[in-house]
């Protein structure tokens, strides 16, 4: 059963097309990742499934109700970490998570009893009573995490939820993640690390100016897009003219040039038996490679 | 947006109260350090302006000069607690620490977050008003039948002070414009509302102005009636008045609010 579905999803601002027309949907349990560079739309359209900016066009239904007519339904189901840390700075870590908790209605014996269980789900019980101004920036995080499932959510949203992290604390939320996805808690996530969404999502969708480019699973994404091997070797006329004489898919990056092929080392054996060209790699291919050649490479703002 | 949308009535739910809590446990915190300025601040003003500029005054319409500014440095307190809680403070709040963001993820909507402020706001100046009354009641200044009356009309006076600071905070650019209205409308109100010389000093368009447009000339008016303990039915004027500025503007900061946060 869909959770959510999107239909023609459009979000205008003053004079610009946030969002332009998409359309998905997203199963229950599922962890689904919103990959794009920045200004892709990919924030704008979680804070419209988090029913706090408003649809211009289309429909958005979460789990069954529209998200225009709804939010206050919708939001009790939901737990969002934003990419922005918004912690109460006038609180210490625990009363965070009980303040946060009236806005939901728990009542306090059930709240303290959730608050306490969940700072050991993120490992902050020794942190309790310290004021969130002197925590780390992963340990803030975990909090904001604990703090999206103060009302065990059925779906979470993370926008950019380890970003600035060192790699023990992203491998902890990943970790506590997929425990959530386990329990049966769909995640809905953005994120600009391509290895956490390729280790973590079971499907994901690029988008760039406002729309989706590709949809499918990693694995899937992988394969149709640029195959499952790459050949990596320095820019050289003899190497392209090869290139060329063999019709490989090819790509000039800069100094670089990337061959996208189902059977990497066959066309890493062609190109030094018999081009001679001594300079290269081949690799498995890997989102990075898919969004890259989908979004291009010039820097976005 | 048309003109009527700016005053439509907004979906305010009975959320707002946690909103409301989450500002009053902030404030306890810190109650000691909360509860020192409305409970210095009289004394000091009551000490130099009504003992010690009030030794060159006559007495105003009969009445000493310290008993005549006791109900003023209440109202004054009223006004800065809300005013200040519902723009520097709520600014804060929405743009430095992004506690609105966070709330409005939750059932809670900006409605309820706002109405919230302002009850709090409030609040804020009620708590002044009511640590306030025994300390100038200690020195025999107001009418201890009727003091307990300041306190809801307090909190009335906090909440028309609150909306007029929610108001700014809405269409503020940046948190050093509400200088502006602090210095061009909260500080000529501090001496201009009757508060350390009657009304009637004025020239007489002054003394229109001030009634027509201040809202500080009816919370002092107001609550130096209920001090001196002469409540004359012209004190209904003033209650009137407070009432519908008040309404009109709750509407008004709530809807500014809204348009300004979701988009």
């Amino acid at each position: 059963m869909p959770v959510i579905v999107a239909r023609g999803l459009v979000k205008k601002y003053k004079d610009t097309l946030a969002v332009d027309n998409i359309t998905f949907s997203i199963e229950e349990g599922e962890m689904f990742g919103f990959l794009g560079p920045n200004g892709a739309g990919k924030t704008t359209t979680m804070r419209m499934i988090q029913c706090v900016s408003p649809v211009t066009s289309g429909s958005l239904e979460i789990f069954g109700m529209d998200a225009m007519s709804h939010p206050r339904e919708i939001k009790s189901h939901l737990g969002v970490v934003p990419q922005e840390n918004n912690l109460d700075m006038d609180f210490t870590v625990y009363e965070n998570l009980v303040v946060f908790s009236r806005y939901f209605d728990i009542p306090r014996d059930e709240a303290e009893r959730r608050a306490t269980e969940l700072l050991e789900f993120v490992h902050l019980e020794d942190k309790k009573d310290t004021m969130t101004e002197s925590l780390s920036g992963g340990m803030k995080r975990r909090l904001i995490l604990a703090r999206a499932l103060i009302n065990r959510p059925r779906m979470l949203i993370l926008d950019e939820p380890t970003v600035g992290l060192d790699p023990q604390a992203r491998h902890m939320i990943w970790d506590k993640l997929r425990a959530l996805k386990k329990q049966g808690v769909t995640v809905v996530l953005t994120s600009h690390y391509l290895d956490e969404v390729e280790k973590l999502c079971d499907r994901l969708v690029v988008m760039d100016y406002g729309k989706i480019l590709v949809e499918g699973s990693p694995s899937q994404v992988i394969r149709e897009y640029v195959g499952s091997g790459i050949v990596e070797a320095e820019k050289d006329p003899e190497l392209i003219r090869c290139l060329e004489m063999k019709e490989a898919n090819y790509e000039v990056i800069g100094e670089l040039v990337h061959v996208y092929t189902d059977n990497p080392k066959q066309i890493a054996e062609y190109l030094t038996m018999e081009c001679s060209i001594s300079k290269l790699s081949a690799r498995p291919a890997t989102l990075e490679d898919v969004f890259l050649k989908m979004t291009g490479r010039r820097l976005r703002e | 947006m048309r003109i009527s949308e700016y005053f439509r009535l907004p979906k305010v739910s009975s959320k707002s109260y946690a909103v409301w809590q989450r500002n009053k446990d902030v404030f306890a915190k810190d109650i000691k350090l909360n509860f020192l300025p409305p409970f210095l601040e009289p004394l000091l003003y009551l000490v130099a302006l009504g003992f010690g500029l009030g030794r060159f005054v006559e007495s105003i319409d009969g009445v000493p000069y310290a008993k005549f500014i006791a109900p003023a440095l209440i109202s004054i307190s009223v006004m800065y607690a809300s005013f200040f809680e519902c723009s520097y403070g709520s600014y804060v709040r929405m743009y430095y620490q992004k506690t609105f963001d966070a709330i409005i993820a939750t059932p809670v909507t900006i409605e309820d977050v706002i109405a919230g402020e302002l009850l709090w706001g409030a609040t804020r100046s009620m708590v002044n008003a009511t640590v306030m009354i025994p300390v100038i009641a200690l020195f025999g200044l107001i009418d201890i039948r009727y003091a307990l009356l300041i306190i809801p009309f307090a909190f009335l006076g906090g909440l028309l002070f609150g909306a007029i600071g929610m108001c700014f905070t809405a269409v503020t650019p940046n948190i050093m414009s509400i200088n502006y209205p602090v210095l061009l409308f909260i500080t000529p109100m501090f001496l201009f509302s009757g508060t350390f010389f009657p009304l009637n000093a004025l020239p007489e368009p002054i003394q229109y102005f001030a009634i027509a447009f201040l809202p500080l000339t009816h919370i002092v008016n107001g609550i130096r009636l209920i001090g001196y303990g002469t409540l004359e039915p012209v004190i209904l004027f003033d209650l009137a008045w407070i009432v519908v500025v008040c309404a009109v503007l709750l509407l008004l900061s709530i809807n500014l609010m809204r348009k300004r946060l979701i988009v």
